[in-house]
Parts: C-alpha cells; structure tokens; sequence
C-alpha cells in the first residue's frame, strides 16, 4: 500500500508560448520525473512569417529590411551577413571606410545584444538589479544607430556594396564617449554577479555541453566559447577587415552556464577593444563600392557566414540572374542552437530549464522566420 | 553558373574513394561544392566526418526547381572542419518522390533541419528519428517553400478551423 502510495509517474507540464522565461513565444512542452525533466519537445513557430518565401518575391534591395526583423536585438548583424552574401555573389567588395563604420555600427550592436541577454537572464535567475543597468547602457548605444540612421531597433543600417549614410557630425566623439563611459559599467557587472554566491551556485554546472557535443548538435558563437573552442568567425575567415584589428577570443574549460556568462561578458570587453580601434582610424574615401543601380547578381550561388552575437548566421543565395532572389535561405544560430535544450535539459530540474534557455539567448525572432 | 573545376587534392581523394557517385567537384566564387549522387550522400558525409575533419554540419537545406522535371530537389549540406578551417557544400539532386536517407545519425543538427526542409518542401528523409513539421502549424497542408506555392496561398480549411475567419488576408 505505502509502496503503490509513494510510486511516481511521469508528468506533463507545459511551459509558454506566454512565459516570461521563454523570451518571447518559445513553447517547451517538458516530461517530468518528479521535478526532474526526462525529456523535452520544443514547439516553435508561433513567430513563422516565411522571410525565405518573401525573399523570393522581392528583389535585393528590397529584402534588406526584412532580415533586420529576424534577429531584432541584433539587426546590424543581420543586414551585414545579407549584405556581404549578396556582394559575394555579386563579386564586389565594400570600400575600406564603409568597412570601419560596418564594423563599429556591428561591434555596438553586439554590445547592445550582450545587455538585453544579460538583463533578461539575470532576471530570469532571479537578480532584479542588472536589468535596469543593462538597459541604460543600451539606450546609449541604441542612441548612436538612431542619430546614424534614425532606427534604433530595426536599423537597416547597410546597403549591398557599402553604406548609404556618410556618419553624422560628432559619430566619432560620440561612439569614443560610449566606449569610455561603457567600459567601466561592465566592471560594475562583475561586481554584481560574478562573485555573487547565489548567481554562481545558480549556474555553475547547469546545461553542460562539451566541445564534441557543441560540434554535434552545431552550436556555435559564445556557447562553443564556453566549452573551450576557439573558434570565432571573425579570426577564422575575417570578413570586413576584421583582420586589422586587435582582438581576443574569450574561451573557457566547462562549457556551463556560468562559463557561458563569462565569456559573453568578455565578449564585450572585446568588442569595445574593436571599437576602439576602428573608430581612431576611419579611412577617408567613398562609402559606396561602384555597384550598379539595379542590383542583378550574374546566376550562381553563395553561402556567407558572419559571427552574430549568437553564432554564425549564415545566408545561402541562389542567383538566377535576375533582381530578384531565387532561394535564399537563412542559416539561424539561434534556431539550431535551440536544439541542444533537450540534451542540456535532460536531467535537470524545472527551475534550470529557465537559466539554460537564457543562456542559449535565443530570439525568437530568428528561430521562426 | 561559370564554376570553375575545383581539383583540390581533398576533390581528388573523394574521386578516388566514390568514382562514379561523385557528379562534380567545382568551385564558384571561391567556395568549393560537390554534387553527388542521392545515394551516396550519407557515406560521403560519413566518409567527411571520420577522413577528413568535417564535423560541423553548418546546414541543411534544399532548393525547388520544378523545370529539371527528372530531379527537381537540390538538397544542400554545408559543413565545416574545424581543423582545416574549410567549409564545402554537398549537394544531391532528387526527384520528387525520392527519400533522401536521414543524416541525424552523423551529425544531431541535422534532426531539426531536415524537419525543416520536410515542412517547407515536403521532402520525406528516410529513417528520420522524428519527422515532422516544425515551424508551420501540424495540421496544414502543402509545403510553402515550393515554386508552385503562390506567396499569399494558405491552407483555407486551417484558418477557418483554427482562427475561425474565412481568410488570413
């Protein structure tokens, strides 16, 4: 009788589409062995509005905004990678101050992608604080897109072959402010989370995933970091002239959440090294590459990847000579790191599946299309 | 396409290890493909991954070209080697009704990806763990990213039963 009493069995709980820890409409339908998860089913596709299917009505030009919607925390990075895969086939290259201000304009966005992660998965953890300061620093940096190109979230700050803005008066003063004010904040960061006891004990050893694993599963950007790759898509095959810079790729051994953190934290630090460097020393000269008006790549097809603030966003074009895209398929960090929950999942409790779906710092933007 | 043959002395390995199952090694802009015979995809990408440190399936995807009436599927792997710092495109050529084998045995990433080329073209993979829809709703019918799938078609029956309106539009 007390044995039959005491039997468990497993449960069903489901967790979104409407959870605030799901960052957006991520729907987690987990299996559960008392509060442990013995497997979960994501449900995606909530956000789904056929970007691909719209690219192949559209001509180049016109579908630039369109992949600054995928990603929305980080839609500099978008519409670089669809630039540069779209001047890949096209054989043409940006001009070298286009590239500077690309690489600025991107490394803040990064930054500005690293905040809201920050502030939201320390929320999700429980530590209010963070969130009000991650937020304040993004503003700044949201300022300088929205004074550069009057967008701050959905910038379609780039043109296929360069830029189609000059930079504003004062851009140089403002971005070295932003560096110089933002650099101590991230210390201030790390005196409030690194060293804090619960914030460590909360991450430390949750969401293991190896370098093997990461490779399996095509995890890439700050979660292949953690697990101790160096491998970081700027360094390995540099696109717009990421090679001139100096720069670090952070790593760490264990591959847990809380390496993860650590990693995007240093991330930063980096970006703001690039920064830096970029923004002392922008080539004079055109912004814009001799590219024709109508853009019309000769047929043929191109896979371009760039590291985004989440991994390597890649965009397949198949080109059939005329203006307008004959496939164009989106490589997605987030969507394909999402996959990896149910192996890091499997075996922890409820309360962590929050903290690993912070740490993989998906949008759900990208992951539905 | 201008490709250009691509001979590399990885090209030449894979000629000698498959013969025949190799179409084409070329190489377009710089970035080298390999068009290979349906059947071999799987041991192609197999041989990659133990032979020659291709352990990063960047991506899966496929392409429609309903005028090649024998074979109007490309489907397209692009991996990555860590160790070369190289990536390829592995592509086949199918027709509607072939069922490509599965390749989430060699690399997990492909589970989610060939659900996804499954959804959006209907593309059944063989042996596939758990082949199903992914981003469009279970229920819908028709695969949208189809040639002959018109930009603002939808599955009408759905909508009516599932938003209760006569049109999405």
């Amino acid at each position: 009788m007390a044995q039959t009493f005491l039997d468990s069995s497993e449960l069903v709980l489901n967790m979104g589409p409407q959870h605030p820890s799901t960052h957006g409409v991520l729907r987690v339908i987990l299996k559960l062995d008392g509060e442990k998860i013995t497997g979960t089913d994501c449900v995606i596709g909530y956000l789904h509005r056929g970007v691909e299917k719209i690219a192949e009505n559209r001509t180049y030009p016109m579908f630039a905004p369109y992949v600054d919607r995928m990603d929305y925390v980080a839609s500099i990075s978008n519409g670089l990678g669809y630039c540069l895969a779209i001047e890949k086939l096209m054989n043409i290259e940006a001009t070298p101050r286009a590239n500077a201000v690309r690489v600025i304009l991107t490394e803040i966005n990064r930054i500005a992608s690293h905040l809201l992660w920050l502030g939201t998965h320390a929320l999700d953890i429980g530590a209010i604080t963070p969130l009000f300061y991650t937020m304040r620093e993004r503003e700044e940096a949201l300022k300088i897109f929205e004074n550069y190109c009057g967008a701050r979230l959905t910038t379609h700050a780039f043109r296929i072959g360069g830029l189609q803005y000059e930079t504003y008066e004062g851009f140089e003063e403002q971005v070295k402010k932003f560096c110089d004010e933002f650099e101590p904040r991230v210390d201030e960061y790390e005196t409030l989370l690194t060293g804090n006891r619960i914030w460590v004990n909360r991450l430390t050893g949750i969401g293991i995933l190896t370098a093997g694993e990461c490779k399996d599963y095509g995890v890439t950007g700050p979660m292949l970091r953690a697990a101790g790759v160096k491998w970081d898509l700027r360094k390995a095959q540099p696109y717009s002239g990421y090679d001139q810079y100096d720069f670090d790729i952070p790593t760490r051994e264990n591959g847990d959440t809380f390496d993860r953190f650590i990693v995007r934290m240093q991330e930063m630090r980096q970006s703001v090294r690039i920064v830096r460097q970029a923004v002392a020393n922008i080539p004079e000269g055109p912004i814009m590459a001799k590219a024709p008006k109508v853009i019309k790549p000769p047929m043929g097809e191109a896979y371009v990847s760039i590291e985004a603030p989440k991994g390597e966003l890649g965009y397949y074009v198949v080109s059939d000579g005329t203006n307008q895209p004959y496939r164009l398929r989106v490589r997605p960090p987030s969507f394909i790191n999402l996959q990896s929950l149910d192996k890091m999942a499997k075996g922890a409790l409820i309360a962590d599946v929050v903290a690993i779906i912070g740490t993989l710092d998906i949008v759900l933007g990208e992951v539905d299309r | 396409m201008e490709s250009v043959p691509w001979d590399g002395e990885l090209a030449s390995q894979l000629k000698a290890q498959f013969g025949e199952a190799i179409v084409e090694c070329a190489s377009y802009r710089d970035q080298n493909f390999i068009v290979a015979k349906p059947e071999t995809a799987i041991a192609l990408l197999e041989y990659l991954k133990l032979e020659a440190d291709f352990t990063y399936l960047v991506d899966l995807t496929a392409a429609h070209y309903p005028k090649r009436v024998e074979a109007p599927f490309d489907v397209v792997y692009i991996i990555y080697s860590f160790a070369r710092n190289e990536r390829l495109r592995v592509k086949i050529r199918i027709a509607e009704s072939y069922r490509p084998a599965t390749a989430a045995f060699i690399h997990s990433t492909a589970n989610w990806l060939e659900r996804e080329a499954f959804d959006m073209f209907g593309i059944q993979f063989d042996g596939h763990p758990d082949l199903r829809r992914i981003l469009m709703p279970d229920e819908w019918s028709g695969h949208p990213l189809r040639k002959d799938y018109g930009i603002t078609q939808m599955d009408q029956r759905w909508v009516k039963e599932n938003l209760g309106i006569e049109s999405g539009q």
